[in-house]
């Protein structure tokens, strides 16, 4: 256990060292976000009857900067350690898979929930907001700061530079958060969108968390949390694999 | 006796690179052990093996007993490994860094050994500082220090003083000795040959993946008789009749490879005869550099 508390606490430090560029400045991104769509959106939409739509746009925007800096956490911090060689430091001692595994993705859950609830602790003041069910807030926030921990470490082990991972955040990562409905209930979009957005396994991370908001969503939040469950072990279930084998890691 | 370092038939591929074939050896407790050979002879990936950092093809390689593969926490928690490249974490203090090794080593207070490694390595000054203002030689003694926080049996050094000072060599050199004088087992890759001469006890010799010698220091030494003519001439050009015994040419001057001390007498009267007027001339007893220079012309592989 000593082993994967220190490895998980070292990359705590690592990101809590530079939490100026690390929690502030995503959270100012989500809150810039906020101030431009949704003043110029304002009555213009109403997603949900009596749902405003600043109020709709806060859980996701606190969604996504939750699922944007977990996956950054692990990615960038692997990669970082490859591309420096310092990856030897953990690959030397008798940590075990698992280890490794739960230590680089723990921080990245602590990281994309830190800069979640900042942005909701930022927002609160100005947007109303209703918490309908805290409880499914806590397991979507949870669920999908862990796929995304999860996703980083396969990106950082996959990456040997620095275009590779960022290649993997702009062509990826970033279209699925933007099209998975943090700026708009894909109820509005026509079927054809509407059915594409619904293989999207952000779509039910954001959805399922803004049900917890206001108790309401597009889908129920039971189906949400079993696809996102569902993708998170087979995700894990692959990277232990990937780190048991030593895959970009050991030669 | 268990051997320090077991290593049974490895073969390593990389594609159709075969960077290890089937290399045999093994390294008794103790032991003040030198890995020698030119560059991509396969020094560091045989360490690599060792350390689990690579996966052999095929073969076996023990560690105390434990095999690298199957036992792997055993192997590694019996080894200390001082990587070859000047490696650090930016983001940590020296005292962070070493606290953080032992963690992953499982130890959770290891502050007492942690500030005796830091006095030994004369850096105990630099214990709070950052790791990106450390110079080089300081970053280098860290990762000795991050080997060694474990206490492990077995440490190995692959090139821990390239690039480095003098002085800091010396030193560096002293502190591994009073490892192996306290029981630590060292194995060391190095391109001076100086260093292995002075420190290693048996040195093993690698050429394209195997192992073209493997002997005590001394025996090896033995191997090549005569000696050697360090020579400065006004103007800087060889007689033509000493040609053949050229082992080296440099700005410095040639350096000449006899066969027995009489041959002396040879040099003088051919240098008699050119007129060449010497300004400097050193006869030397052979070192490892003229075992090493034979042995990897001669033996062993075809080119």
């Amino acid at each position: 256990m000593t082993g994967f508390y220190t490895l998980f606490y070292k990359e705590w430090l690592r990101f809590w060292k530079v939490s100026v560029q690390t929690v502030l400045a995503p959270v100012l991104t989500a809150l810039l976000f906020l101030l431009v769509f949704g003043h110029t959106l304002r009555n213009t939409l109403e997603p949900y009857p009596g749902v405003g739509y600043a109020a709709f746009l806060v859980p996701g925007l606190a969604m996504m900067s939750v699922l944007q800096n977990s996956f950054a956490n692990s990615g960038s911090s692997l990669m970082q350690s490859k591309m420096t060689g310092n990856i030897v430091f953990v690959l030397l001692p008798p940590l075990s898979h698992r280890e490794f595994f739960f230590a680089y993705l723990l921080a990245a859950v602590a990281r994309g929930l830190i800069c979640g609830a900042g942005v909701l602790v930022f927002t609160v003041w100005f947007v109303e907001l209703r918490f309908a069910h805290p409880l499914w807030i806590l397991i979507f926030a949870g669920l999908g700061s862990c796929i995304m921990g999860v996703l980083g470490i396969i990106a950082g082990i996959q990456s040997e530079k620095i275009d590779q991972l960022s290649a993997f955040q702009n062509f990826i990562i970033l279209p699925l958060t933007f099209l998975s409905g943090v700026f708009y209930s894909v109820h509005s979009l026509p079927p054809f969108w509407q059915g594409l957005s619904h293989l999207n396994p952000f779509f039910y991370m954001v959805d399922g968390f803004r049900y917890g908001f206001f108790g309401v969503g597009d889908v129920s939040p039971w189906v949400s949390a079993t696809i996102v469950a569902a993708c998170l072990l087979a995700l894990s279930l692959l990277t232990l694999w990937l780190i048991k084998i030593g895959y970009k890691l050991r030669h | 006796m268990v051997p320090a370092i077991q290593v049974e038939h490895v073969v390593k591929r990389y594609g159709h690179v075969q960077a290890l074939a089937g290399l045999s050896l093994d390294i008794a407790p103790g032991e003040f052990f030198g890995l020698l050979g030119p560059n991509g002879a396969g020094k560091t990936t045989l360490i690599s093996i060792l350390a689990g950092l690579s996966i052999a093809t095929s073969g076996r390689v023990r560690v105390m007993g434990f095999d690298v593969a199957s036992q792997y926490q055993e192997a590694r928690r019996a080894l200390g490994v001082v990587p070859q490249e000047l490696v650090f974490d930016p983001f940590f203090t020296v005292r962070e860094t070493l606290a953080f090794q032992s963690g992953y080593f499982g130890i959770r207070d290891n502050r007492g050994w942690i500030d005796e490694l830091l006095h030994h390595l004369d850096l105990s000054e630099k214990a709070e500082t950052n790791m990106r203002q450390l110079s080089g030689g300081m970053k280098r003694r860290v990762l000795v220090a991050q080997a060694l926080v474990h206490k492990p049996p077995v440490i190995v050094l692959d090139e821990p003083t390239a690039g480095v000072d003098v002085e800091l060599r010396h030193a560096l050199w002293q502190f591994i000795r009073g490892l192996n004088q306290n029981g630590h087992t060292i194995v060391l890759t190095t391109h001076y040959l100086e260093e292995a001469e002075a420190l290693c006890g048996r040195i093993a010799m690698l050429k394209q993946g195997e192992i073209v010698a493997n002997d005590t220091t001394q025996n090896l030494l033995k191997r090549i008789s005569g000696c050697c003519v360090k020579l400065k001439l006004v103007p800087h050009a060889l007689p033509a009749a000493l040609r053949p015994l050229l082992a080296q040419e440099s700005e410095a001057g040639f350096r000449l490879a006899l066969r027995h001390y009489e041959e002396v007498e040879h040099v003088m009267a051919a240098l008699r005869e050119a007129g060449a007027k010497v300004q400097e001339m050193e006869v030397q007893p052979p070192d490892l550099e003229d075992v090493f220079v034979k042995i990897m012309r001669s033996e062993g592989v075809n080119e």
